[in-house]
């Protein structure tokens, strides 16, 4: 009878091995995410969509087409949230699994491959992210602020991969830290700066030329961009395939990244 | 024989000297998160140089108790009052929280002629000084920015101050009856709305005339805003008044819970 030899499984299998352990883990804390998924950013758009945007000229030239300022700023809003979420869920629990509760150092001792264990723990963020917009996104649909009907779903699939290559790049950068000093610093030098000034409240047009060139260096603003283009229906071919291909190679490289760091680290 | 040796009985510390003592210890302590510290002071400014200049392109100007002001000279004050909020949030929520039920530093305390009292007071004092460096590096870059229009603005760091001693005292004493970090999402739920709603990026006439406006004008919030707003653009009216009794009242009285909670929580 030929038995598998430990070690052997294929990505795929290893995956499955993992999923019902992260559904666990879901099913008794989702109550604390309630509200940072769905509450914050739904108030953030009645205060800056609604509110301020009520002050703000519906000018479609100074809105990169938007005819209100509402219908500018939830495909921002809605793309910086699948950030926010990614980072957040890649940060505490990824050094909790291998610092506090050692999670990945118990799964490792299973067949369980160090690809495996960052395959499993993306593909819930990325639930989490997914199901998180599609809520969002929903819930805005009766506001009026979609163009199409199918620029929805692709803005939403640019959200999912937005939040895909921001949870990679996080969770390589967890996998290296030490202390959790270092989220702090990376919720304050990373995500609010990239939170403000990625094009999600205003056309980054708006920060002058040069800053302006920042701005689409940003990985962030690549999401934001398309995920606008879809909902709005301005889609710019060429420059919609400029951004896929920039989220995807981050994609790619935060994989490799992750999987590195977590390797040496539960080496030790 | 042995002689008797008096013992040394160690003698009452007065308030002052409990409070100085306890600001040190934090102080002590903090120095190793310095990053923290100085990131920290970021945050506003990065939300000034967002909304303020990024969407205030978008916005001509706000009328202000009959005066037209620009849209950052608007927003910086309201900014310089929010962080002052945010910030004491932070310290006398998930800071205390953690001292209280894990830490265990105030049962440490205790066993020192400290009391329930000087503890009180001392981290709020702690938490004020911490906020007041903030405060006053953020007054100077509006200051530097030409978002200050008069020399009332002197007072406006007492009134971030102020805002800062009011949120600390209240927010302590909501945290005794915290039983685990659960509980933090109500305090995001309050901070959130808070945070956007008083005024912050939008006027209150937003809110038209209805009954939601008197609502958002009794919120302690929206009092810290405005008064800073007027300090800074230099419309001093009675309401001004209004606001700094308001939030004394509250401070003291959130002082007075601290110390009766702390008693129960940690004397008996």
């Amino acid at each position: 009878m030929a038995t598998q030899a430990p070690g052997a499984l294929t990505p795929w299998q290893g995956f499955a091995r993992q999923y019902d352990y992260w559904l666990t883990v879901y099913k008794r804390t989702w109550r604390g995410g309630v509200v940072n998924s769905f509450a914050t950013p739904l108030f953030y758009v009645l205060a800056m969509g609604v509110l301020l945007g009520g002050f703000i000229d519906a000018d479609p030239d100074r809105l990169e087409g938007a005819t209100s300022y509402l219908a500018f700023i939830v495909p921002g809003l809605v793309a910086a949230h699948a950030m926010t979420i990614a980072v957040s869920e890649s940060t505490y629990p990824v050094m909790g699994a291998i610092k506090w509760h050692k999670t990945f150092f118990a799964q490792l001792a299973t067949p369980l491959a160090v690809r495996d264990l960052v395959n499993a723990f993306v593909a819930f963020v990325i639930f989490r992210v997914a199901s998180a917009c599609a809520v969002f996104m929903l819930v805005l649909a009766p506001f009026g602020v979609f163009e199409t009907w199918w620029g929805p779903f692709l803005a939403w699939v640019a959200q999912v991969l937005v939040g895909t290559a921001f949870s990679l790049l996080t969770f390589g950068y967890s996998a290296r830290l030490r202390s959790e000093e270092g989220f702090g610093v990376l919720f304050r030098l990373g995500v609010l700066p990239l939170t403000l000034f990625s094009g999600a409240f205003f056309p980054i047009a708006n920060l002058g030329p040069v800053l302006e060139w920042v701005a689409r260096l940003t990985p962030l603003w690549h999401g934001v961009s398309l995920s606008r283009m879809f909902c709005l229906d301005t889609v710019d071919w060429p420059l919609a395939a400029v951004n896929l291909a920039v989220l995807l190679g981050l994609c790619v490289v935060g994989w490799f990244w992750s999987v590195r760091g977590l390797d040496k680290r539960l080496e030790v | 024989m042995a002689t008797l040796v008096p013992r040394v009985i160690p003698a009452p510390l007065t308030p002052t000297h409990a409070a100085r003592v306890l600001v040190l210890r934090n102080f002590v302590v903090y120095k190793s998160a310095w990053k923290l510290f100085l990131t920290g002071f970021l945050e506003p400014v990065l939300y000034l140089f967002s909304i303020g200049i990024g969407v205030g392109q978008l916005i001509d100007t706000f009328e202000f108790h009959g005066e037209q002001v620009p849209y950052a000279a608007f927003v910086a004050p309201a900014m310089l009052a929010t962080s002052a909020f945010n910030g004491a949030l932070l310290d006398s929520t998930f800071n205390v929280f953690f001292k209280l039920k894990y830490e265990k530093l105030y049962d440490q305390m205790l066993a020192t002629p400290l009391t329930t009292g000087d503890i009180a007071r001392g981290e709020i004092t702690w938490g004020l000084i911490r906020g007041s460096v903030y405060s006053a590096a953020f007054l100077l870059v509006m200051v530097a920015m030409g978002l200050v229009e008069s020399w009332w603005a002197v007072l406006a760091l007492p009134a971030a101050v102020l805002i800062a001693f009011a949120f600390s005292a209240v927010c302590m004493a909501l945290t005794t009856w915290m039983k685990s970090w659960q509980d933090f999402d109500k305090i995001t739920l309050a901070q959130m709305p808070l945070f956007l709603f008083s005024a912050t990026f939008f006027p209150v006439e937003a809110f038209g005339n209805s009954v939601l406006r008197w609502v958002v004008e009794a919120t302690p919030l929206y009092r810290g805003v405005v008064l800073c707003r007027e300090l800074t653009t230099g419309v001093v009216t009675w309401e001004s008044a209004v606001s700094v009794v308001y939030l004394v009242v509250m401070g003291v009285l959130g002082l007075v819970v601290v110390r009766r909670r702390l008693d129960k929580l940690l004397l008996t």
